[in-house]
C-alpha cells in the first residue's frame, strides 16, 4: 500500500494578511506560510493507517516557502519518503488547477494507490484540490472524511456532513480522500528528530513540467472586509436586543 | 451557450437542506440578469417529493434511482455531468457543503468550465460576471471574472437569503432516466449514521453557546442550555464553571481547554480572559453578552450587549424558537 | 565486621537469622538490637522500571534514592496532592512505568526537594530527561504539545505573530528604544520575554518598568521583533531540542547587539541565561530587573504613600535556583507605607505557583490529578497572613494568581501586582 499525502503550505492566519499594491492578491511578501490545517491532518491519518495495517508513506510538498523543513518535519513523524516538487509555481490564488495537475502527473509516476489530502485550505479560489486531482486522474474520491480503514482494494470511509450526520462509503483504490479530521490528534514532530532529519535525511526531487494554470478566471479585486476594531454594540430593551441578535445569527449562517 | 442557470438541489432522503433555498433565490435572480431559465436537479429515489419543494424553478429535473439514495460522490457526478453536457448551462450553482465539495470541482473538470469556490456574492454587471469569495477564514474579500462567462459556483451556506428560493408556484417537472452508466461501481454510499449525542466534539460544531462565572448558580444553567437546545448546539462553559463540575471537561473552551473555530460563538457572562480567548478569538463571528462594557471580551467579539444575562438570553431563546417553530 | 554477610547471603536466605546474643571482639553485645528475622521477600519486581530511568543521562539520581522520605514534606505538588521523589522512587520501584505515567508531569521542577535531599535526587534533571523520552515516543499531553508548537512556529508559547513583540510598547506613555532601529549601544539590553511582551497583565507590568527605567535614567533598549522565546520551561517539560534550536538563534541576535549587561524580566529567563547558555556559547552578565532596581530604590522619588500589607511570592526560578531573595524584598520595602508580611513558606521554602516545568501549559492536565491549584493554595496562604496585595517579579505568575484569586473567592480581598507596578504606581501622582 502506498499512499502520498501532498501538503499544501498556505498563509498562516495569525499573522495579519495584506493587500498587494496592485489590489490583486494577498501581499505575499514575508508572508508566514505554513502546512494547511486540513493536510497536517491528512498527514496523521496516513500515519496511523501505516501503523494500523502497514504502508509506504510518501509526503510530497511544491518547492516554495518553508518546503524543505515541511518534509523534514514529516519524515520526522514518521513519513517514508519526501518528495520535492519543482517547476515554475506562481503562487497564487489561482494555483490550485496548477497544483493539482503536477500532483496528478506525480501520483501517477508514484504508482500510488491513495492519495489523502487535506479536504480544501484557507486559500481555495478555483476549486478544492483533492477533487480536482481525483478528477485530473480519473480516481474517485470522498471529501470531508473523518475516518479511513484500508482493505487489500478498498478504504472504508466516514464522510461528515452537516447536522452530525455520518455517512459511511466504499471505494474501490486507487483513490482520492479529502481528509476533514484524522482519528486522533496530529502528533508532535520532537525538534531534534526535525534536527537529526535535517542532517542525515534525504529529500527526493522531481521536476514538474510548466504548467498552464487553467483556472478560467481572474482576479479582478482583492480586499478586506470592513471590521470594527471593537465589538458594535447593540441596544434596546431586551426584546429588540433579542430581535437584533436573531438578525445577526440568520445573517451570519445560522439556517432556521 | 445558453444563460440557463442550474441549481443541485440537496437532501437526505428527501428532506430538503435550507441551503438548497438560498441558492435556488440566488439561481432567480441570475436566470433573471442573464435572460435563461432556472433548472433544479434533484436526484436520488425520493426526486419527486423533493421536486415538490422547488417551485421557485422554471423546471425541476428528476433522476430518480436507487443507486442515487444516500449519497455516492461518483455516482452524483456522472449523472450530472451526463445532463449538463449537452445543455450547457451559463452556471451551475452547488452549495460548499459536504456534498458539495465533492460535486463543484469535479463537476467544473468534466463540463470543461471554471469553478468558483466560497462564493458569498455574485454580480453581473456589463455582461462580466463577478463572484465574490470569502477566503483566508473570510479575512479576505476576492473579486474573480468569469471570462468565458460560464462556471460551476461552490456557494458559502448562509450568505444569501433563503426566503426567494421559497415559492408557492409549480414549475414544469422532467423526469431524465438515468445515464445507462451509473458509475457508482467505485463508490458505494453504505449508510448514514447520527453521531453519537454523548461524544459531541466541540471543536467541531458550528455554533457554539458558551456560559462563565456570569452565570452565578449551577441552578441557573437552564437558562443558557435552553438557549443552546433551541440552537441545537452544545453549551460550553469557561474554565471555573468546569472546575465547579457544572459541566464536562470536555466543554471547556480555552488554553486549557478546547481550541475552538465555529461559524458563531455566542459568549455569555464571561469576562474574555487571555486564556479564554486564546481558545475561540478565531471563530467566525463572536458575539458577547456582558453587563460589564468593560470587559475584555468586547475587544475581540464583533456584536455587544450590555445588559444582564438573564433578561437577555430569555428573550433570545423564546425569538428562536419562535422561528424554528 | 561480626555478620559474614556475603557468606550468609550466599546459602538458603530463607532461614538465615541472627540471635540475639553477640559476642564482638570478646564483648558480649547481646540485646534484642542484635535480632534479625528471616529474610522475606520486600519486593516482586524486575528493577528495569528503575533501571530505564537510572540508564539516562541526568535520570541517574533517582537510583540513589534511599526512601528517608525528607523531600515529601517540602514538595509543593504533594501538598495539593501525592507526589514527591520518595513517592516516584517507590511507584517506579513496585510497577509504575514513570514514561507512560501521568506523574511525569506533575513536578513543576521547583526544586525544593533537592534542597533537603540527602542524596541530591535531583528531579530538575531526573524529570525533562525522563519527559524528553516520553516525548520522542510520542506521548505528550495535548496541552503542551500545542504550547511546543507555539513556541516552533512564531518564537512564543502563546501562539501571537512575532511582528507583535514589541506592540506592548506603544502604550507604555514613555519611548522605549528598539536596539535594531537606533543602532546604538546600550548599557542594558532588556530581555522582555513572552508573556510581558503577549500576555495583557504581562504587557501591564512590562510597561510598567519601561516606565521606570526611563525615570531613573537606565540607558537601555530592547530587541523587538527578533527576541524570541527563551524556553527554559519548554526544556524542562522536555522538550530539548526546541530549547536548543531557540538558544542558537537567540545566541545569534544578541552578537548583533552591542550591551554590557543582559537584564531579563522573567526569572526562568534568567535561570536559562546565567546556567544553560554559557554552555551553546553565550555567556553574558545577567540581572534580573529587581536586582537592577534595588540599589537605586534612593534615587526614585515618591509621590504616593502605599498603605498595603503586601506580601512577597519567591519565584523559585529567582529564589532557589538562583539564591536572589533580597533584591524584590529590598524593592518592597523602599516603597513608603507599605508593610511587607512573609508567608508561612517563603524564601527558601517558598512554595511554588504550579508554572514551571511546563506547569504553565498542563494546567487542565494537572488540575485532573491534584485537589487544587498550586496557585490557589498560595493565594489562600497570602488572604491567611492578612495580605492585601500578592506581590511577584515572575510574568507567569500575575495571570496564575489572579486566575486563583478569583477561583478561591477572595475577589475584592487580594490584589496580585507585580513589584514593578507598585513601585510605579507609588513614583507616579495619583
Ligand atoms: C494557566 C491557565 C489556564 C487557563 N485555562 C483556561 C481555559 O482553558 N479556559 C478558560 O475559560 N479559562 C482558563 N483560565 C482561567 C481564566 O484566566 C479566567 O479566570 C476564566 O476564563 C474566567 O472565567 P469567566 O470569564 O467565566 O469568569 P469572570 O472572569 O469572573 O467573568 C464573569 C463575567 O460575567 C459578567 N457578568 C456577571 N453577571 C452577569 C450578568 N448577570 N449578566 C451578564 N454578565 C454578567 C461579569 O461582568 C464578568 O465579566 C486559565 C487560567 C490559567 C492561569
Ligand atoms: S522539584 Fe518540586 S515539584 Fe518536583 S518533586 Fe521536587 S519538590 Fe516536588
Ligand atoms: S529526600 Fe532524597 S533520599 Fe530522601 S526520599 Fe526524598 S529523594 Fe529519596
Amino acid at each position: 500500500m502506498h499512499i502520498v499525502v501532498p501538503l499544501k503550505q498556505s498563509p498562516d492566519l495569525v499573522e495579519e494578511l495584506e493587500v498587494n499594491a496592485e489590489g490583486n492578491d494577498i501581499d505575499r511578501q514575508g508572508l508566514k506560510l505554513q502546512v494547511s490545517e486540513w493536510d497536517e491532518q491528512a498527514l496523521e491519518e496516513a500515519l496511523c493507517l501505516k501503523e494500523a495495517s502497514g504502508a509506504n508513506v510518501t509526503a510530497i510538498t511544491a518547492d516554495w516557502g518553508g518546503a524543505d523543513l515541511v518534509l523534514f518535519t514529516a519524515l520526522a513523524k514518521g513519513a517514508d519518503r519526501a518528495l520535492k516538487l519543482v517547476g515554475d509555481f506562481s503562487t497564487t490564488m489561482l494555483d490550485n488547477h496548477r497544483l493539482a495537475r503536477a500532483l496528478a502527473s506525480t501520483v501517477e509516476q508514484l504508482g500510488a494507490n491513495l492519495v489523502l489530502t487535506g479536504v480544501q485550505s484557507v486559500e481555495d479560489l478555483d476549486g478544492q484540490i483533492p477533487v480536482l486531482l481525483a478528477a485530473m486522474l480519473g480516481w474517485p474520491h470522498v471529501s470531508v472524511v473523518t475516518g479511513v480503514e484500508l482493505t487489500a482494494d478498498a478504504a472504508q470511509v466516514k464522510q461528515e456532513h452537516s447536522g452530525g450526520l455520518v455517512a459511511e462509503l466504499e471505494v474501490k483504490l486507487p483513490a482520492v480522500l479529502g481528509v476533514q479530521a484524522a482519528r486522533r490528534a496530529p502528533r508532535y514532530a520532537p525538534v531534534s528528530k526535525v534536527r537529526q532529519m535535517q542532517k542525515g535525511a534525504k529529500l527526493e526531487q522531481l521536476s514538474v513540467a510548466a504548467q498552464d494554470a487553467g483556472s478560467g478566471l481572474k482576479v479582478r479585486r482583492v480586499f478586506k472586509p470592513q471590521v470594527a476594531a471593537r465589538a458594535e454594540i447593540l441596544e434596546g430593551t431586551a426584546e429588540e436586543i433579542a430581535a437584533k441578535l436573531l438578525a445577526v445569527l440568520r445573517e451570519r449562517g445560522l439556517s432556521l | 451557450m445558453t444563460g440557463d442557470v442550474y441549481v443541485v438541489v440537496e437532501h437526505w432522503n428527501g428532506t430538503i437542506a435550507e441551503v438548497s433555498f438560498e441558492l435556488l433565490g440566488l439561481g432567480r435572480q441570475l436566470a433573471q440578469a442573464s435572460g435563461g431559465k432556472l433548472h433544479a436537479l434533484v436526484l436520488g429515489p425520493e426526486a419527486k417529493e423533493v421536486a415538490a419543494a422547488c417551485g421557485a424553478a422554471d423546471v425541476t429535473i428528476c433522476v430518480e434511482h436507487d443507486a442515487l439514495a444516500g449519497f455516492s460522490p461518483e455516482a452524483h457526478i456522472t449523472q450530472l455531468a451526463a445532463i449538463l453536457k449537452d445543455r450547457s448551462p451559463a452556471f451551475t450553482l452547488v452549495s460548499n457543503t459536504s456534498k458539495g465539495m465533492d460535486v463543484a470541482p469535479a463537476l467544473a473538470v468534466a463540463l470543461k468550465v471554471p469553478v468558483v469556490t466560497n462564493v458569498a456574492a455574485v454580480a453581473v454587471n456589463d455582461g462580466a460576471i463577478v463572484a465574490t469569495s470569502q477566503l483566508y477564514g473570510g479575512k479576505i474579500a476576492v473579486e474573480a471574472e468569469l471570462a468565458g462567462g460560464r462556471a460551476v459556483l461552490s456557494l458559502l451556506a448562509g450568505a444569501f437569503p433563503a426566503d426567494h428560493g421559497k415559492s408557492a408556484g409549480a414549475g414544469a417537472i422532467e423526469t431524465v432516466v438515468p445515464a445507462a452508466q451509473l458509475g457508482g461501481s467505485r463508490v458505494a454510499f453504505k449508510r448514514l449514521i447520527e453521531a453519537e449525542a454523548s461524544d459531541v466534539d466541540i471543536s467541531k460544531q458550528e455554533i457554539l453557546v458558551t456560559v462563565g462565572r456570569g452565570i452565578q448558580d449551577k441552578d441557573n444553567l437552564p437558562v443558557v442550555q435552553e438557549l443552546a437546545d433551541a440552537l441545537g448546539c452544545p453549551l460550553c462553559a469557561s474554565r471555573p464553571l468546569v472546575d465547579a463540575g457544572w459541566l464536562p471537561k470536555s466543554r471547556q473552551v480555552g488554553k486549557s481547554g478546547v481550541t475552538v473555530k465555529p461559524k458563531i460563538y455566542l459568549a455569555i457572562g464571561l469576562s474574555g480572559a487571555p486564556e479564554h480567548v486564546q481558545g475561540m478569538k478565531d471563530a467566525t463571528t463572536i458575539i458577547a453578552v456582558n453587563s460589564d462594557p468593560k470587559a475584555p471580551i468586547f475587544d475581540v467579539a464583533h456584536f455587544g450587549v450590555v445588559a444582564d444575562l438573564f433578561d437577555v438570553v430569555p428573550a433570545l431563546t423564546e425569538k428562536v424558537r419562535e422561528l424554528r417553530g | 565486621m561480626p555478620i559474614e554477610k556475603e557468606k550468609l547471603l550466599s546459602v538458603e536466605p530463607a532461614r538465615i537469622h541472627e540471635h540475639e546474643h553477640l559476642v564482638l571482639e570478646g564483648s558480649d553485645i547481646s540485646g534484642h538490637w542484635n535480632r534479625m528475622f528471616e529474610q522475606r521477600v520486600l519486593w516482586d519486581y524486575t528493577p528495569d522500571l528503575l533501571g530505564k530511568i537510572t540508564a539516562l543521562e541526568g535520570g541517574e539520581s533517582l537510583g540513589w534514592c534511599y526512601q528517608c522520605g525528607k523531600c515529601v514534606g517540602v514538595c509543593p505538588v504533594d501538598v495539593v496532592g501525592d507526589y514527591g521523589p520518595r513517592k516516584i522512587f517507590r511507584k517506579v520501584q513496585s510497577g509504575t512505568d514513570l514514561f507512560t505515567s501521568d506523574d511525569l508531569w506533575l513536578c513543576t521542577t521547583c526544586m525544593n526537594c533537592l534542597r533537603v535531599c540527602p542524596k541530591e535526587v535531583d528531579m530538575v534533571k531526573i524529570m525533562p530527561a525522563v519527559r524528553e523520552q516520553a516525548m520522542l515516543e510520542g506521548n505528550v499531553p495535548a496541552e503542551l504539545q500545542d504550547a511546543f508548537e507555539k513556541t516552533a512556529k512564531y518564537g512564543n508559547p502563546l501562539g501571537e505573530p512575532a511582528r507583535k513583540r514589541a506592540d506592548w510598547t506603544r502604550d507604555a506613555g514613555v519611548e522605549v528604544p528598539i536596539v535594531a532601529k537606533t543602532g546604538k549601544p546600550v548599557d542594558l539590553l532588556w530581555w522582555v520575554e513572552c508573556y510581558p511582551a503577549y500576555h495583557p497583565r504581562g504587557k501591564e507590568a512590562a510597561r510598567a518598568l519601561a516606565r521606570t527605567l526611563v525615570a531613573l535614567g537606565v540607558d537601555f533598549g530592547i530587541i523587538g521583533i527578533e527576541e524570541k522565546c527563551v524556553a527554559d520551561s519548554q526544556r524542562l517539560a522536555g522538550e530539548k531540542g526546541l530549547f536548543e534550536s531557540l538558544a542558537e538563534e537567540n545566541i545569534k541576535t544578541l552578537r548583533n547587539y552591542q550591551f554590557r549587561r543582559l537584564m531579563v524580566t522573567d526569572p526562568h529567563a534568567y535561570n536559562a541565561f546565567r546556567n544553560e547558555y554559557p554552555r551553546y556559547g553565550g555567556s553574558y552578565e545577567v540581572v534580573h530587573y529587581t536586582q537592577l532596581l534595588a540599589p537605586l530604590m534612593s534615587k526614585i522619588e515618591w509621590k504616593k504613600e502605599l498603605r498595603y500589607k503586601v506580601t512577597f511570592h519567591d519565584p523559585c526560578y529567582l529564589g532557589r535556583h538562583n539564591g536572589e531573595y533580597e533584591a524584590p524584598r529590598a524593592i518592597l520595602k523602599a516603597i513608603p507605607g507599605l508593610e511587607l508580611v512573609e508567608m508561612f513558606r517563603c524564601r527558601q521554602n517558598g512554595y511554588c505557583c504550579g508554572g514551571g516545568g511546563g506547569g504553565m501549559w498542563l494546567d487542565g492536565f494537572n488540575t485532573q490529578h491534584l485537589r487544587e491549584r498550586l496557585s490557589e493554595r498560595r493565594v489562600r496562604e497570602a488572604v491567611e497572613v492578612g495580605a492585601e496585595v500578592l506581590a511577584v517579579c515572575c510574568p507567569f505568575e500575575v495571570s496564575r494568581f489572579e486566575d486563583a484569586v478569583k477561583s478561591t473567592g477572595n475577589e475584592g480581598k487580594l490584589l496580585v501586582r507585580d513589584i514593578v507596578e507598585l513601585m510605579d504606581e507609588a513614583r507616579r501622582a495619583a
